[in-house]
C-alpha cells in the first residue's frame, strides 16, 4: 500500500498554490482523426475535431461548453480526462500536464477529474447494485477496509439525495432522475476536483431536470467542486456557468464571462445560437441561419462559419478566422468584424432584446 | 362542414391490456383541432401524448388499444371506418412525422423512392412520375440538389436533412393534418428553429393544421396557438398558448415553467435556486387516486386525494382540471 493514498483522496487537500486558482488549463490541444486511406496511406484524410484550443478553469467555476453536435465538445471532455490522446497541445490539471504520457498516472488522473454521463440509463451498469459501482473505484484507489468503504458509500448517498439502505439495489429499481444521483455519487466518490458534466439533464424528465441541476450546483458549493458543463441547452448553461466557451468545428470561437455571452453575444455564431431559442412569450418565427455544421472532413475556407454567416465579407472567406482575440474584460473573440458588428448591435438594442 | 372542426377528440381512452389487467394509460382526453390550426400537446415521457396521437392515425397496436371515446375527422368516426378508408386518410389525409428520423426511414431504400412511394399509393401516379415528383417534393422541403439527393439513402444525410425527407413525405399529399411527434428533439437548436420554420411555412401556405408533441413547452408556446398540456394520462390544462406561460392554472403546468432555467431568467433576477417538482412521474400502472398529479403537487389537500377533478372552464379562456385552480 502507498502512503499517503487514503489520506489524499479522503479529503479535499487546501488550495495548495495560493495565487494560482487555475486548477484545469488546456493549451492550444488538437485531436485529429486520420479517416480512410489505403494500404499505402493513399487517400486518407485529417479529420480535426480539435483543432487548438486553450481553455481556462478556476478553482470553484463553472465553465459552460456549448456547441452543436459534431464540434469537438465531448472530444474535449475525453482530453481531459486522459481517455484521448491529443495530436497537440498540453493540458495541466492541478499543476501537473497530464497530456505527457510518460508521467501521466492514469489513477492519480481519476481522483482529480471524472465525469457525469448525459443518460442515466446507458451509464450505469445494470447487472451491479449501487453499492458495487460505488465501490469499485474505492477499492482500485486503495481503500479496502470495509467499514471506510460501507461509511463512504453512505455519505455519498446522502449527499446526492438518496438513502444509505439504497446502496443493495440495481439500477432498474430506481427512477432517471435517481439513477443520475447515482452517476453523480460515482463521480464523487473519489472526492475529485473537476467534474465534467456531460448533458447531464437532457435525458431527464422535465419536471426532474430541476432537482438535478440543483443538486449540482449544491454540490459545487459544499465540495468546493469545478465544473466543465457541457449542453447544448443554453438556458442550463446560463443558469449555471460563470464564465462560457462557445465552440465551432473544433475551436472555440467565444469565452467570456456568462453575462457577456448572453447578454452581449460577440460572434455571429454565438448570436444565431441565442437567437435560435424559441420565445415562448410570444409566437414568432425563429431565427434561422441558413445550413448546417460544415463536414470537419471538408471544412470551408476562410472563417469556419462564414459560409453560415449573415455578416461574412470577402475577408471571412478567404482568410482563416482570426486568432482568439481578449479584451480587457476577459472577453475573447475570434471574427473579423466583431468590432462592427458590436457597433451596429449597439444602435440596434435600442429597440428590443431577446426577452 | 366549415364549421365542423377538423379533428375532434371526446372522452378517448386508451387501455394497456396486460395479460392480467387492464390500465387505463390515457383516460378522458378531449381536444379539437380547426382546419390549419397549430395545437400543441405538452408532457413528459409517459403521460400519453404519443400513444394519443398513434390513436389519431389509427395505429395502436396491442397491448395498446382505444377503450373508449370518439375520434371524429371531418364529423366522421375514424373507428368506424372501414380498413381500407382508414387506410386512404392515413399519409394521404393525416401525415406524421416521428421523432427520430433515422428509425422512421427505411433504411434500404433511397429517399426519392421513399417519397415518390406516396404520390403511386395515394395519387395513382405512375413511378415515373411520382419520381419527378420527388424531387419536387425535395426542394420544397429546400433540400440541396434535389435531384442527386433523391438517390441518397438515409444514412448519407444529415439528421436536419432527414428530418427534412420526413416533412416532404408528410406533405407530400397535402394533408389537411399534420402530427409532428418530437420533430426536433434529436436535432441542434439551430437546426431545429430551421425545421420548425420550414414546417410552419409550408403548413401555413397550405392550410395544413398540425398538432405538435412535445415535452419543451416553450417550444410548443412559440409554434402553436392553443397548449394542453398532459400528465399521467390526462389533460390536465388546455390554454391559448400566449397565456399559458404569463398565467397558467394548473399547478404542474406552473412547476414545469418555474422548473426550467429560462434564457435571461438569471440576467434579469439572479441565479436563484430552482422550483423542483418533488417525486417522479407515475407509471401507468401506479397512478394515483384523485388528482394523479396530488403526491407532487404542494397545494394539494384531502379532496385532491380522494376526488379526480373535473376540466372546468376558466373565465379568461381555457381549461383546468384542478380543485384548487388560480
Amino acid at each position: 500500500m502507498r502512503a499517503g493514498w487514503s489520506g489524499a483522496i479522503t479529503m479535499h487537500e487546501p488550495a495548495a498554490r495560493p495565487g494560482d486558482d487555475v486548477i484545469l488549463r488546456v493549451e492550444d490541444l488538437a485531436v485529429h482523426f486520420p479517416v480512410g486511406g489505403g494500404l499505402l496511406g493513399g487517400g486518407r484524410r485529417l479529420l480535426r475535431a480539435v483543432d487548438g484550443i486553450d481553455l481556462e478553469l478556476k478553482r470553484g467555476e463553472c465553465l459552460g461548453l456549448v456547441g452543436e453536435s459534431g464540434c469537438g465538445k465531448s472530444t474535449v471532455a475525453l482530453s481531459i480526462l486522459g481517455l484521448q490522446k491529443p495530436t497537440r497541445g498540453r493540458i495541466v490539471l492541478d499543476g501537473q500536464v497530464v497530456t505527457d504520457r510518460q508521467s501521466v498516472d492514469r489513477k492519480a488522473l481519476a481522483r482529480i477529474v471524472q465525469i457525469v454521463f448525459q443518460d442515466p440509463y446507458a451509464s450505469l451498469n445494470p447487472r451491479q447494485t449501487v453499492r458495487r459501482t460505488l465501490e469499485a473505484p474505492l477499492r482500485l484507489h486503495g481503500v479496502t477496509a470495509k467499514s471506510e468503504i460501507d461509511g463512504r458509500i453512505a455519505a455519498m448517498l446522502r449527499h446526492v439525495g438518496l438513502r444509505p439502505e439504497q446502496a443493495g439495489r440495481y439500477p432498474h429499481e430506481f427512477s432517471g432522475g435517481q439513477r443520475q444521483r447515482i452517476g453523480i455519487a460515482r463521480a464523487l466518490i473519489l472526492n475529485p476536483r473537476i467534474i465534467i458534466c456531460d448533458e447531464p439533464v437532457s435525458a431527464l424528465d422535465v419536471s426532474i431536470r430541476a432537482q438535478i441541476i440543483n443538486l449540482l450546483l449544491e454540490l459545487k458549493e459544499t465540495l468546493g467542486l469545478s465544473y466543465i458543463m457541457i449542453s447544448h441547452d443554453l438556458g442550463v448553461v446560463e443558469h449555471m456557468s460563470d464564465r462560457v466557451a462557445v465552440m465551432y468545428l473544433g475551436r472555440i470561437v467565444e469565452t467570456g464571462d456568462w453575462r457577456e455571452i448572453f447578454e452581449r453575444p460577440a460572434h455571429p455564431y454565438t448570436r444565431t445560437l441565442i437567437a435560435a431559442i424559441p420565445d415562448p412569450l410570444r409566437r414568432a418565427p425563429l431565427a434561422t441561419t441558413p445550413g448546417e455544421l460544415p463536414n470537419p472532413l471538408n471544412p470551408p475556407d476562410g472563417c469556419a462559419f462564414s459560409p453560415r454567416c449573415l455578416y461574412a465579407e470577402a475577408v471571412c472567406h478567404r482568410e482563416p478566422g482570426p486568432s482568439l482575440e481578449t479584451r480587457p474584460d476577459g472577453h475573447s473573440v475570434r471574427c473579423w468584424r466583431a468590432d462592427e458588428i458590436a457597433g451596429q448591435t449597439a444602435l440596434a438594442s435600442t429597440e428590443s432584446g431577446h426577452p | 362542414m366549415t364549421d365542423s372542426p377538423l379533428i375532434e377528440v371526446e372522452g378517448l381512452r386508451i387501455d394497456l391490456n396486460d395479460r392480467a389487467s387492464h390500465v387505463a394509460a390515457v383516460e378522458g382526453v378531449s381536444f379539437r383541432i380547426d382546419r390549419g390550426e397549430t395545437f400543441g400537446l405538452v408532457g413528459e415521457s409517459g403521460c400519453g401524448k404519443s400513444i394519443t396521437a398513434l390513436a389519431l392515425i389509427g395505429l395502436l397496436r396491442q397491448p395498446l388499444s382505444i377503450g373508449a371515446g370518439v375520434i371524429r375527422f371531418e364529423g366522421r368516426e375514424i373507428q368506424r371506418l372501414p380498413a381500407a378508408e382508414q387506410r386512404a386518410l392515413r399519409g394521404n389525409r393525416i401525415a406524421m412525422i416521428f421523432q427520430e428520423p433515422m428509425t422512421a426511414l427505411n433504411p434500404v431504400s433511397p429517399v426519392g423512392q421513399q417519397i415518390a412511394e406516396m404520390f403511386v399509393l395515394h395519387k395513382g401516379k405512375n413511378w415515373r412520375e411520382a419520381n419527378q415528383l420527388a424531387v419536387e417534393a425535395l426542394a420544397s422541403v429546400r433540400v440541396p440538389a434535389p435531384e442527386r439527393r433523391v438517390k441518397d439513402y438515409p444514412h448519407q444525410l444529415s439528421g436536419g436533412m432527414r428530418q427534412r425527407v420526413m416533412i416532404a413525405i408528410a406533405l407530400a399529399c397535402g394533408p389537411d393534418l399534420l402530427i409532428a411527434d418530437e420533430p426536433t428533439t434529436a436535432l441542434d437548436v439551430t437546426v431545429q428553429a430551421e425545421i420548425i420554420e420550414l414546417m410552419r411555412n409550408l403548413c401555413a401556405e397550405r392550410g395544413t393544421a398540425i398538432l405538435m408533441i412535445s415535452h419543451d413547452l416553450g417550444l410548443v408556446a412559440n409554434v402553436c396557438r392553443r397548449v394542453a398540456v398532459m400528465y399521467a394520462g390526462r389533460i390536465v390544462e388546455e390554454r391559448g398558448s400566449a397565456d399559458i406561460f404569463r398565467a397558467c392554472s394548473h399547478p404542474y403546468t406552473q412547476g414545469l415553467i418555474d422548473s426550467l432555467p429560462r434564457l435571461g431568467s438569471r440576467a434579469a433576477l439572479g441565479r436563484t435556486r430552482l422550483r423542483e417538482i418533488a417525486g417522479v412521474v407515475p407509471a401507468i400502472a401506479d397512478f394515483p387516486d384523485g388528482c394523479r398529479f396530488n403526491p407532487r403537487c404542494a397545494q394539494a389537500t384531502e379532496i385532491c386525494r380522494t376526488t379526480a377533478p373535473e376540466l372546468t372552464l376558466l373565465d379568461a379562456g381555457g381549461l383546468v382540471r384542478c380543485h384548487h385552480h388560480a
